[in-house]
């Protein structure tokens, strides 16, 4: 089965939605934090009445919309692709993911679109108190239509509240509070937007670095600041506290992403927790179980690992080849079973739809076995795995190796957004400090540190997005669909123009958004009275 | 004329009183915030529409068709084609 995929077809419509994906991931967090930085700025203009914060609050508002409208519709186009290169997956899915976008599409238009407005055409036309509730709604508005796509991405990592109907081979929701308040997409939306919150914060701190630097604008930078360094040191508390919740969230639902994060391979109790390591030459592809654990050079916390997965330091943190084998002694069931019960389901939906062709007596029995929950949770549960079987014994475990995920590109993603997040917590903590101490002026250490963290921490916020998504792979539904046939079997030839019609597209909006972005930085906040 | 009517009723609900003069204070509210663009507006609203183009007429004309609505007519066929791409062995 799987020497019939074309790869290059899977391949490029899979690099075609990583590029498209993660443009869109560069503008996005800047607007879910700046919104509400902007939204602390103004406040303390309305409650001091000092015109000092509102010169402030307008020109990190002229940055956020420059960047709000660079990037607006970028998130379209990974719409058209659903429709166009994840066919089957659309449609597999449909009544699921449509309804929370659609929600994402009517809110984002209705409520940003409306107090955006409000909050640059607003000033001097409309009261102080209305202008400030525009620019609260128009940050929360961002936020919420956030929760929409987030809430449909962390249905795919954990698929629930659905039923599958075999007569349209579609997942029907029967639960929306199951599918909106799962644990994964509670703590994904926090972990997601308190990320935008970091960044922001950062880009703001950034930037005020700049201005003390070149010896312009003191106050006005400290001021930012003071507001972005708070807001960014209590947002990294957060997104260290969500990413926690999300780390033991994965360790239930997709524990190989979690042993691929840690680059573990045999399980282990009180496992530790890789701090910082250089993975060795790279294993056989696709792996066997002879496959172990390689490091040039690795620092442990000893029983960090099973306390972060379970909450315990003696857990048992299952390794890739346990997944992969099955492991008795800790209850873990292999690929290799689960491959064979995935192909059972797939078999039944076959015979179910050749009775109905032929309209033989057994298609009532055979509809019934997708109603009966005992049948649904043995084998339609494990669908995807279906996918990767093969009659003969070895070949079958050969093809269970072939379901790892990329295994050091997502422990690097994943070490690399850890530290960056510590740093920036750390320099949140160091800048608040300097400036109660008054001594951040004659730091130049610290604000050069500051400039250069800006794409530091875009590299963290896309590294996060990697580790989500390729440490999930092979699937694009968790044990139900595999990336290989959620594709539409189209030309590869036509995805790959697109992919570069994207990148040069994309790169282009890019480098506009960075000469606007740098130009109106150079310039700087107005004088008192003027325009901005 | 119901949808008017509607809306009326639904803009004196939250607070219009005179629905007329309140749609021309918006009109002119977004008519002068256009007039009154700073430069650097102007640039991002030209990438805007030059963007929205791109996407919506060439990306979405020229490349993006629905690809099981096109190759299609009904749901049944679609559904069908679905099933066997995910199982075939």
């Amino acid at each position: 089965m799987l020497d019939s995929v074309d790869l290059s077809l899977v391949n490029w419509s899979r690099a075609q939605f990583a590029l498209t994906a993660m443009y869109h991931w560069i503008f996005v967090p800047l607007t879910l934090g700046l919104g509400f930085i902007i939204a602390f700025m103004e406040t303390i203009y309305v409650k001091t009445g000092n015109p000092e914060w509102k010169r402030i609050t307008k020109f990190w508002m002229k940055l956020f919309g420059i960047n709000f409208a660079i990037g607006v519709a970028t998130g379209i186009i990974l719409e058209f692709e659903f429709g166009t290169n994840w066919s089957n997956y659309s449609w597999f899915v449909g009544d699921i993911f449509g309804a929370p976008l659609a929600i994402e599409g009517i809110m984002a238009f209705f409520m940003e679109s409306t107090f955006i407005a409000v909050m640059f055409f607003g000033w001097n036309k409309v009261s102080k108190r209305f202008h400030l509730t525009s620019t609260w709604l128009t940050a929360i508005g961002a936020n919420l239509s956030a929760v929409w796509i987030l809430v449909a991405n962390a249905w795919m990592q954990d698929p629930r509240g659905m039923k599958f109907n075999p007569d349209t081979a579609r997942n029907e929701m029967v639960n929306f509070w199951d599918i909106f308040l799962s644990p994964s997409a509670v703590t994904k939306f926090l972990h997601t937007t308190t990320s935008g919150f970091v960044l922001a914060s950062i880009f703001v701190v950034g930037v005020s670095a700049w201005f003390i630097l070149k010896k312009r604008e003191i106050l006005f930078a400290k001021r930012s600041m003071v507001v972005s360094a708070t807001f960014g040191l209590l947002a990294s508390i957060m997104l260290i506290a969500s990413g926690d919740s999300s780390a033991r969230e994965m360790a239930e639902k997709q524990p190989m992403k979690f042993a691929a994060m840690e680059a573990l391979y045999e399980g282990k109790t009180n496992a530790p927790l890789v701090a910082i390591g250089l993975i060795g030459d790279p294993q056989d592809d696709p792996m066997d179980s002879t496959a172990h654990e390689d490091f040039r050079i690795k620092i442990e916390i000893p029983n960090m690992l099973s306390y972060m997965a379970f909450l315990k330091a003696d857990a048992f943190v299952p390794g890739i080849k346990d997944l992969i084998l099955g492991n008795r002694k800790h209850g873990i069931m292999s690929y290799k079973e689960k491959i064979k019960r995935g192909y059972k389901a797939q078999q039944t939906l076959v015979a179910y739809k050749k009775a109905i062709k032929e309209k033989s007596p057994d298609a009532t029995i055979l509809r019934a076995k997708f109603e009966d929950e005992e049948w649904v949770n043995y084998y339609f549960k494990y669908f995807g795995y279906g996918s990767y079987y093969d009659p003969d014994p070895v070949q079958l475990e050969k093809n269970a190796f072939k379901m790892i995920p990329p295994i050091s590109l997502t422990f690097y993603a994943f070490h690399i957004m850890v530290i960056l997040g510590g740093h920036f917590l750390m320099l949140f903590a160091c800048i608040l400090f300097l400036l109660y101490k008054n001594n951040l002026e004659n730091n130049k250490i610290v604000l050069w540190t500051s400039v250069w963290t800006i794409p530091l921490v875009y590299i963290a916020s896309e590294a996060g997005w990697v580790v989500a998504e390729v440490g999930r792979q092979p699937w694009v539904i968790q044990d139900l669909m595999t990336t290989s046939k959620a594709v539409s079997q189209i030309d590869s030839s036509s995805v790959m123009i697109t992919f570069f019609l994207f990148a040069f597209t994309f790169t282009a909006l890019l480098i506009a958004e960075i000469k606007i972005l740098t130009k109106q930085i150079k310039i700087g906040p107005k004088k008192q009275g003027g325009r901005q | 004329m119901l949808i008017r009517s509607t809306f009326s009723e639904l803009l004196v609900f939250i607070g219009f009183r005179n629905t007329k003069k309140d749609m021309k204070k918006i009109v002119d509210f977004y008519v002068d915030g256009f007039r009154n663009l700073p430069d650097w507006a102007r640039s991002v609203w030209f990438i805007i529409l030059l963007k929205l183009f791109i996407m919506f007429v060439i990306f979405k004309l020229f490349f993006f068709q629905n690809k099981l609505k096109k190759d299609f007519n009904n749901d049944e066929d679609r559904a069908n084609h679905v099933i066997e791409n995910i199982t075939t062995p």
